[in-house]
């Protein structure tokens, strides 16, 4: 679905050299393309050349070799939810930062949020940010733009200015849509500006004051709760108009079993509805919030261990489309506050990939080869980029260590902030080298050049 | 120990020694000259997020007993007023080197934060919605000296249980001290899961007659606000500990102030089976045992002097 102008969306970069690489070894995989098995992988000029059998390939003499062996190389992962706080909040992270440390986990691309300061929700502003990022991003990044002007849920943005702009989709991130009635109309006009309507839902009323996921734990620590209902009976809400408009919805952060449940429904009834769940629902629960540590205050919530079985089992049964990070970086003296004071959000673009894999691929909860396919599955929803490991395909790739094993923020992050919620854990899978959109973003210490 | 931030951090035996302690200091308050010199030197700094008379002045009164001296620090008129962080203002205080720090605050886990930036003991006075310890510490000792001991009484805690620390201190403790906890209020007003600590639950005072001990809660007008309830009227009708509702042999407490007419009815509240007055009392000489146990008693336990009859002499 795209606007008058066949206006698709944009992802942009600072000028980068197309790399020119050699993978030997590495075990490759790609659930799209069936590759799994043992390959060399080579890339020229940006693209991938050719891959072959092991040691078939002749190093040229310019090439960087990288010795893959032991190692794992997968299809780099996209990430359609991140806040990258420019323009306006620089102080928390900004569109380097921001994509060096997408980078350093592994993504190719991703997608900023428009919930900054200015909003993001005129032509002038995207423009402008598109321009910076131009200038500034070391991965692909592209952006939303907000529904309503000012994210304050009353008059639309000028969508089809908007979209032919580049926005990657549209949504009022952090809050939900509250007025029926202007979302509605926000459903119907997207049969003029096209691009997705992203959703964070939850119902104002219900969640009230609260600062965790509402049950026993909440109850224990007398801290306010957020019922799972609040983002549940909002899904519902929305599924419903988006049927009733033949519209396309993406629903944001799943955290609840109920709105796995909504959504399964929804699908059921032929919806066009998509969904995320981010890493942090997935891996940990209430129960982790005992401690009350701010970097564990996210919204939506850490919720039941019921409900993180739920979106689990929303990834095998494929309810859950892509996991998505909700990378959220806040400054250590806005996290250093009583935690009902504290302000919403983990970082989690470094520890993405680590955290999935140490607690859902390496117990075997999940395979592998699904992990790979839901991190890399959420840029094709907005119908930006879907990275591919094959013969002609600009290089996306990210090679990783599965056994090396890691201690959160041990040698820092590379984002600006360092609120993330598995800091101080040990987990295994290691980023080694990511390249994104043909070029070389991240490099771990330990790949060295190894041609001149 | 080295802060009080909890009863859920704490065992049965370190409640009995609290508390055995405080009985020692009770003669204390009974002397024309109240003072012992046990933490003589001792800088106690009481920081305030919240308004408070009764624990503020009961932790003053403890600290000055002990002949420790006292800073009072409230938020109202300070540099918090002028947007203060909690941390900047607990490290500008912490540079005068307090030994102990009681923080009151509007936010849960706040004197855990607290303890993190500052060498001080730290003793909490409240932490939003979540405990109240020397509450609890105090309300067991009112009922050991009125009941001998809680173990297989029945409790009843009634009123606001949602929004009261004072509830869930005081389940946790009744608890560990072997009593049985129900909570009883409107569903609006009791949290989902609090069956979780170990209570009952009921929605009405039909079975009243059950318990040893009623235990009101105070009805904050704020949640008239809210609308949590219907009107006070209405609550009172449905939950207000009058005469005709507490039997005889039954004890009646409150954490203060009474809203009388409200939660209480004036009869119960001047009726001998109420104990407030003496939860009152019990607030200092409690106090003064926790401020004890935190600046003498447990870093040095066997060369601090112990409050024993020789030391109160």
């Amino acid at each position: 679905m795209s606007g008058p102008g066949g206006d698709q969306p944009r992802l942009v970069r600072a000028p980068a050299r197309p790399s020119d690489l050699l993978v030997r070894g590495a075990h490759v995989l790609d659930p799209r393309t069936g590759l799994d098995g043992v390959h060399d992988v080579f890339v020229r000029d940006g693209t991938i050349a050719e891959i072959s059998a092991p040691g078939s390939i002749a190093p040229p003499r310019d090439v960087e070799t990288v010795d893959g062996s032991g190692r794992h190389l997968f299809a780099a992962f996209v990430d359609p939810h991140v806040h990258l706080r420019t323009p306006g909040q620089e102080h928390k992270e900004d569109l380097e930062t921001g994509t060096r440390s997408a980078a350093a986990g592994g993504y190719c691309a991703i997608v900023g949020m428009p919930n900054t300061s200015p909003t993001i929700d005129s032509a002038p502003i995207l423009g402008a940010l598109l321009d910076a990022a131009a200038r500034e991003a070391r991965v692909p990044v592209g952006f939303m733009a907000a529904i309503t002007r000012g994210l304050r849920g009353e008059e639309l943005t000028e969508m089809a200015e908007l979209r032919a702009l580049g926005a990657a989709g549209f949504t009022d991130d952090g809050r939900p849509v509250v007025d029926a009635g202007v979302f509605r109309r926000a459903l119907q006009y997207q049969r003029l500006a096209g691009g997705v309507l992203a959703l964070h839902e939850e119902d104002p009323a219900l969640s009230g004051k609260g600062a965790m996921h509402e049950g026993a734990v909440s109850t224990e620590l007398g801290v306010a709760g957020i019922p799972s209902v609040s983002e549940s009976a909002m899904i519902a809400r929305d599924c419903a108009l988006a049927q009733y408009e033949d519209a396309r919805i993406h629903i944001q952060h799943l955290s609840a079993r109920e709105s796995v449940d909504v959504i399964a429904t929804a699908k059921a009834r032929g919806v066009q509805v998509t969904c995320e769940a981010s890493p942090h629902h997935l891996t940990m629960t209430d129960e982790d919030v005992r401690g009350l540590d701010t970097r564990r205050k996210m919204n939506p919530p850490l919720r039941s261990e019921a409900d993180r079985q739920a979106l689990i089992e929303g990834l095998r049964s494929g309810v859950i489309d892509c996991i998505a990070t909700d990378h959220a970086p806040h400054a250590r003296d806005e996290k250093e506050v009583p935690f009902e004071q504290a302000p919403m959000g983990t970082t989690g673009l470094e520890t993405a990939f680590a955290a999935v894999h140490t607690d859902l691929v390496v117990p075997g909860h999940l395979p592998l080869a699904l992990v790979v396919e839901k991190m890399t599955a959420g840029l094709g929803l907005i119908d930006l980029l879907v990275p591919t490991i094959a013969t002609g395909e600009p290089a996306n790739l990210v090679l990783v260590d599965l056994a090396a094993e890691w201690v959160v923020g041990e040698s820092g992050y590379e984002s600006r902030s360092e609120n993330c919620c598995f800091a101080g854990r040990t987990l295994r899978g290691k980023v080694l080298l990511t390249v994104a959109g043909g070029a070389v973003a991240y490099r771990e210490r330990s790949i060295m050049l190894s041609a001149a | 120990m080295r802060h009080l931030l909890s009863i859920a951090d704490l065992t049965r035996a370190d409640i009995e020694r609290i508390l055995d302690n405080a009985a020692r200091f009770e003669e204390v308050s009974d002397r024309d000259i109240k003072k012992v010199p046990a933490l003589r030197g001792r800088t106690v700094l009481n920081l305030f997020y919240e308004a408070s008379t009764r624990t503020r002045s009961s932790f003053e009164l403890a600290a000055k007993r002990l002949s420790a001296d006292v800073v009072n620090f409230a938020a109202s008129g300070s540099s918090v007023e002028k947007g203060e962080s909690l941390k900047d203002t607990v490290l500008t205080l912490a540079a005068h080197s307090p030994d102990a720090i009681v923080i009151r605050s509007p936010y849960a886990g706040a004197a855990n934060l607290v303890a993190g930036w500052t060498t001080a003991a730290i003793v909490n006075a409240g932490d939003g919605k979540h405990e109240h310890p020397t509450q609890a510490l105090l309300d067991v000792y009112t009922l050991r000296r009125k009941l001998g001991s809680l173990e297989g009484r029945n409790i009843w805690i009634v009123g606001d249980v949602a929004h009261s620390r004072v509830a869930r201190s005081n389940i946790l403790a009744f608890r560990m001290m072997g009593a049985a906890v129900t909570v009883c209020g409107p569903p609006t007003l009791i949290p989902r899961g609090i069956e979780a600590l170990g209570c009952e639950v009921r929605y009405d005072l039909g079975d009243l007659r059950e318990a040893d001990v009623v235990y009101a809660l105070r009805m904050q007008n704020e949640r008239m606000d809210e609308a949590f309830v219907p009107s006070l009227r209405e609550y009172a009708a449905q939950y207000q500990i009058n005469g005709r509702r507490l039997g005889p042999r039954q004890v009646l407490m409150h954490p203060g102030p009474v809203n009388r007419g409200v939660e209480l009815s004036g009869e119960v509240v001047d009726s001998p089976q109420a104990v407030i007055t003496m939860q009152v009392k019990a607030g200092v000489v409690v106090r003064m045992a926790v401020l004890y146990e935190v600046l003498a008693g447990a870093r040095d336990a066997r060369s601090a002097p112990r409050p024993t009859e020789p030391l109160l002499a």
